[in-house]
């Protein structure tokens, strides 16, 4: 080998890797330009149907939305959803993941059947929704009729339309903290349960001592996973209700899209989702840590 | 540990039973419904038999409805094909993409290798209707508004961190010694990528790519801003398709059936890589 070929060949390794992800960055990257895009509008007094009144305002956006009760109410709501459909699905989630622990040809069966309405679309799932709890034929009205319970309106009341979101997004996500929890109870090591049975500790003990802490890690990983999503939901919310009646289920992305299709004001709407940004930002930097420190677990176990 | 009494299974039968009906009865229900006519939807009780019917998916398939009121036309094939050139080819692209991209995270540690990894994969959870409001703006601008190319560009945003991500933990399960060794027989890198490190990851590969696919034909706000009639997908034009006048609701229920057969289909098919996949690899299945 000469002089002069090995730097060149060097050169060469080090560029490869360069050249291997550089067309999916340059996908991504023409797509980071709205982003900062967003973060301008976010400060602009913005009405596509007032191309006049386009100005540079600060954070007067921002600044309105401190004393603008709507907005309020889309953070009361956004927070409400998130919170009830976490703690429902990992309630239930765990649940069911304790009950399908053991490695039976039914529960592998019943877990693998639980995929399904993960694996439907949301939005479709939430038009599934729609026609069972249609007030004139759907078996939903019907089978709370039978119970007694006259006048439920569904989605279409006040009081009952965040009961019913929250309801088929628990029907779509359960599956997906049921599935995480039940790999990682599945991958728990053995010696601490078996030791708890020889010496006749109570079941409840064993869940809360042994069970619960050693199965953190997937809690807090699928949990984080759920909530990031959660904060950010449109696809069930908006097919089902489109974020009525009235403002009760006015979340995040279903008022931005609001603001910016039906009121035109593409400022207030990109200030609205730069703030849902931040939150997720804060979220997902949580998230990352939490899934790499599982991630270096897996690897070890594996 | 195995002394459960009789009283503690009968317990968990009666639970399991109870989750499998919360969670099949609508996927059920809804089956059952596009085989109505809509006097047997209508019909209160609701019940479980009835004589079965095909012509909500023959008026779907063929795209004509008659009424009382004439004759109807249904877009709803065009929306199946759609939703199929759509999430087909946005998985295509972000393999032909992604792959490469995966191995260079998992083989090299080059400047900046972590920060571009996160920052695609950070994309997986952004607000999304922050970098489609603009680009809806750009996209009219630009003429990019309502095409397939626009479109398919946008969806990587969705199948190419899952491919990036899924991928790179399978590359980074294969030892390299394999590699090290084809190369030293005197194989070029391509060589040793296309011929030993690909067919090794293959399983990985298939996996992600379902899953892209999977996420790619579920997804309905990228569409729904960035389409218009004739290029949605599935699930926002289900969605027109309530609105429309004139509709049945057995229709409604079939054009729901064909929508989600292919995505619960592929499903059971790749559930074994389901766990692994939807976690981003952070939990072994």
């Amino acid at each position: 080998m000469t002089d002069i070929a090995v730097p060149a060949r060097r050169r060469r390794v080090q560029l490869l890797p360069y050249l291997l992800s550089l067309p999916a960055l340059l996908v991504c990257i023409g797509i980071l330009v709205p982003f900062v895009t967003a973060a301008y509008y976010s400060l602009l007094r913005f009405r596509l149907n007032m191309p006049a009144m386009k100005g540079f305002i600060w954070f007067g956006n921002y600044q309105a939305f401190l004393t603008d009760s709507e907005f309020w109410n889309t953070v009361r709501v956004s927070l409400l959803y998130t919170a009830l459909t976490v703690g429902v699905e990992l309630v239930l989630g765990l649940g069911i993941a304790m009950l399908l622990q053991k490695q039976t040809r039914l529960n592998n069966l019943v877990s693998i059947l639980l995929l399904l309405p993960l694996m439907t679309a949301p939005a479709l799932a939430a038009l599934m929704w729609k026609l069972m709890t249609n007030p004139n034929f759907g078996v939903l009205s019907y089978l709370v009729q039978l119970m007694g319970v006259h006048d439920f309106k569904w989605a279409s009341s006040p009081n009952s339309a965040l009961f019913t979101v929250v309801l088929v997004d628990v029907w779509v996500y359960t599956p997906f903290i049921m599935i995480l929890l039940l790999a990682g109870l599945r991958s728990l090591p053995k010696q601490p349960f078996e030791a708890a049975a020889l010496d006749g500790v109570p079941r409840r003990f064993v869940f809360f001592r042994i069970t619960l802490p050693m199965l953190t890690p997937y809690i807090i990983t699928a949990s984080l996973f759920r909530l990031l999503d959660s904060i950010q939901q449109f696809d069930i919310i908006y097919p089902m209700t489109q974020g009525g009646p009235g403002n009760t289920l006015l979340v995040f992305q279903v008022r931005a899209y609001l603001e910016f299709y039906q009121y035109t004001n593409v400022g207030r709407s990109t200030a609205l989702l730069m703030i849902l940004w931040a939150i997720t930002y804060a979220l997902s930097n949580l998230f990352i840590k939490q899934w790499l420190k599982l991630r270096e677990r897996a690897r070890g176990l594996a | 540990m195995e002394h459960t009494s009789p009283f503690e299974r009968i317990i968990r039968g009666v639970l399991i039973a109870a989750v499998l009906l919360f969670f099949l009865f609508p996927i059920l229900w809804i089956f059952l419904m596009s085989f109505q006519t809509n006097e047997q939807v209508l019909r209160i009780p609701p019940s479980l038999f009835f004589s079965p019917t095909t012509i909500n998916y023959t008026s779907l398939v063929t795209g004509k409805l008659q009424t009382a009121a004439g004759s109807l036309d249904l877009a709803f094939m065009r929306n199946l094909g759609n939703s199929v050139l759509l999430s087909s080819v946005s998985v295509a692209l972000a393999l032909v993409l992604g792959v490469p991209a995966a191995y260079a995270f998992a083989r090299f540690k080059f400047p900046l290798s972590e920060d571009i990894a996160f920052t695609l994969l950070s994309f997986r959870f952004a607000p999304p209707l922050l970098v489609l409001l603009p680009l809806s703006l750009y996209f009219q601008a630009i003429g990019l508004d309502d095409t397939y190319i626009g479109l398919i560009w946008v969806y990587q945003l969705i199948a190419l961190p899952l491919i990036l991500w899924i991928v790179r933990g399978y590359f980074e399960d294969i030892s390299p010694d394999i590699e090290y060794a084809y190369r030293i027989a005197g194989h070029s890198w391509l060589q040793t990528f296309t011929r030993i490190a690909i067919p090794l990851a293959r399983p990985g590969i298939a996996a992600a790519g379902l899953l892209a696919f999977i996420f790619c034909w579920n997804n309905f706000v990228f569409a729904l801003i960035l389409a218009s009639a004739d290029k949605q997908p599935v699930t926002v034009g289900a969605l027109a398709f309530v609105t429309a006048s004139g509709i049945q609701y057995g229709q409604i229920a079939a054009a729901i059936v064909l929508s989600v057969t292919p995505t619960l289909a592929l499903a059971l098919f790749a559930q074994r890589y389901l766990v692994e996949g939807l976690s981003l690899g952070a939990v072994k299945g």
